[in-house]
């Protein structure tokens, strides 16, 4: 036990605490102060995490297995970078990518087309909504079954996956436009079609970019989740269960940090293009005020 | 407005729906399982009419996609025709998962909320909290999964907690976030009333902010307990098949039954309906409770 190195790691995330608890209570007179200090909190808070970690794991002397310290995945990390780019392109360019923008698509496409049918509109909006409650990720096993171990099977689990949540959302989305404006726009004798360009997706365009963003992160889980069930010797999940059968945790990490800078940065991505496309919607223009 | 009709507007255009989607999976398990039986007829040496086919399709061993009726009848027969505690029992298996589902679900709801309230009344938490909450939403969580299970397998931690804990992991920021935006729910005036009322923060909580946060707590439940049974589920699958629904499936795979796949999908969802219902109604009671006009 390395008493020392544990209390230094506690010590400094009393510090950090206290900082933080300091930082908070400030007022900036500058812009650019006040918007640093809110972006250095949860900075701070996240490294003050690793610290402990580390402080832990080597002030308790934690086996690797258990535990790896944050240094080590980095350094492994480092160290096997063309396996996990490798990794990545097959989960994440080929399975997730491909199913997210099928999945999507199909979802927008079908909502559009039962636009005009009360009928099934009523009858698949509950099922849709109780598909959206259901644990989709099971089907992963029968895609691989019939699509085969490589990114096919899990282009469909992840399309499966996708397409509930963006169908539920777009019709609700395309609902949103209120009686008053449509009445506008049957003044003006638009078409249907001119009407659902012009007013109703525009007015749909934030319940969809929600279904994007839920949907960016279950493609993810849903591409990983299908990797254990078969895979070729590459992929995410397919590492990440191997490894640990071999106790090799430290990769398992370094393969989950990949994974969690790709979940951010493509929900980032998405958030980015919501801000461009809805940048009339009041929770975009209270943000950037 | 016209009045709803339950008939008209949920029964009949629901139930077109469900029958047009069986009416599909027929088809496509015909279609589906037909090369199968062209491949035997043909290394039998004889010819298969097309009725032929379509019988047999229905009623094959291990079909690439089974008919309905056949998914029915395993489940009729794994789930009453079982002694409940055997193992080829499905309600055995359902009740595994369930109870690792509930105490995640349990332990992540507590945690979750503690964790608003946390976030609510302290600045500092909620500037270095909140961000990471909503960071780690977009990130696989799923996928840590397996490790859990074998790390706490490793260290002697196994059966239950485990997989209770990965339920626990997702139930509990959907909990947090939804809590955090209904604890901040009332609005200036109603804080500001309180406050000439002479009330303590504490009394403030219990009979503002937490009164007014339910709507927005049972809202995130209902996507926590969904979200808790796919992380029992996912959190059996590394433990080797054993014992639960996720185990059910990985065997199913293992050994091509794919009728005992469907099986397991379809109890794995009539256990998320149920939980999601039972969420539903505590719900519409607590809110009957406090006096809200459905």
């Amino acid at each position: 036990m390395n008493i020392p190195v544990f209390a230094g790691a506690v010590l400094f995330w009393l510090a950090a605490w206290a900082f933080n608890e300091w930082l908070v209570r400030q007022h900036f007179a500058h812009r650019t102060a006040a918007s640093a200090a809110r972006f250095a909190v949860p900075l701070l808070f996240g490294i003050t995490i690793l610290v402990l970690w580390e402080g832990i794991v080597r002030g308790f002397g934690i086996p690797s297995v258990l535990l790896p310290a944050p240094s080590m995945i980095w350094q492994r990390l480092v160290n096997s970078l063309p396996t996990l780019a490798a990794d990545f392109r097959q989960t994440f360019l080929k399975a997730v990518l491909t199913g997210y923008a099928l999945g999507c698509g199909l979802g927008f496409v079908v909502a559009i087309l039962i636009d005009r049918s009360p009928f099934l509109q009523k009858g698949l909006l509950p099922l849709g909504n109780f598909v959206s409650a259901l644990p989709v990720i099971g089907v992963a096993p029968i895609m691989v079954m019939w699509f085969g171990f490589d990114w096919q099977s899990k282009v469909a689990v992840v399309v499966i996956m996708t397409f509930f949540p963006m169908l539920v959302n777009t019709v609700s989305g395309l609902a949103a436009a209120s009686h008053m404006e449509r009445d506008l726009m049957r003044t003006y004798a638009a078409t249907w079609w001119q009407t659902l360009v012009k007013l109703r997706l525009p007015a749909a365009w934030p319940f969809i970019f929600n279904a994007l963003k839920i949907n960016s992160t279950l493609a993810l889980i849903g591409a990983i989740v299908a990797e254990f069930f078969g895979t070729p010797i590459v992929g995410m999940g397919f590492r990440i269960s191997t490894e640990v059968g071999r106790m090799n945790v430290d990769m398992v990490w370094a393969e989950i940090a990949v994974a969690a800078v790709a979940g951010s940065a493509f929900y980032g991505v998405v958030a980015l293009a919501e801000r461009a496309v809805t940048f009339w919607h009041p929770s975009v223009r209270s943000g950037r005020a | 407005m016209r009045e709803q009709s339950f008939l008209k507007d949920k029964l009949l255009p629901i139930s077109t729906v469900v029958l047009l989607l069986i009416a599909v999976w027929y088809v496509a398990a015909a279609f589906l399982n037909a090369p199968f039986e062209r491949d035997t007829a043909a290394r039998a040496g004889t010819e298969i009419g097309f009725s032929e086919i379509v019988r047999n399709t229905m009623a094959q061993e291990r079909p690439v996609l089974p008919a309905p009726h056949q998914v029915v009848a395993e489940i009729w027969d794994t789930t009453a025709n079982k002694a409940i505690t055997s193992k080829r029992s499905l309600i055995y298996h359902a009740w595994i998962t369930l109870s690792a589902t509930l105490l995640g679900f349990g332990i992540g709801a507590a945690l979750g909320v503690l964790l608003a309230v946390g976030i609510v009344h302290n600045r500092a938490m909620d500037r270095s909290l909140m961000p990471w909450v909503i960071a780690s939403q977009t990130i696989p969580i799923l996928a840590i999964a397996p490790m859990i299970i074998v790390v706490l397998n490793a260290i002697g931690i196994a059966g239950l907690l485990p997989k209770a804990l990965i339920s626990t992991y997702l139930s509990f920021f959907p909990v947090v976030v939804g809590m955090v935006k209904g604890l901040r729910s009332p609005e200036t005036i109603q804080l500001d009333l309180m406050h000439t009322y002479n009330a303590s923060p504490a009394q403030t909580f219990w009979k503002l902010r937490w009164p007014s946060s339910m709507p927005y707590l049972f809202t995130s439940l209902k996507v926590a307990v969904a979200i808790s049974l796919v992380g029992a589920i996912v959190g059996e699958l590394p433990t080797g098949a054993v014992a639960g629904l996720g185990a059910r499936l990985l065997a199913g795979s293992y050994y091509g039954q794919t009728v005992q796949i469907w099986a397991a999908l379809f109890m794995a969802a009539a256990l998320a309906a149920v939980l999601v219902m039972i969420v539903g109604f505590a719900h519409s009671a607590v809110l009957k409770r406090m006096g809200a006009k459905p």
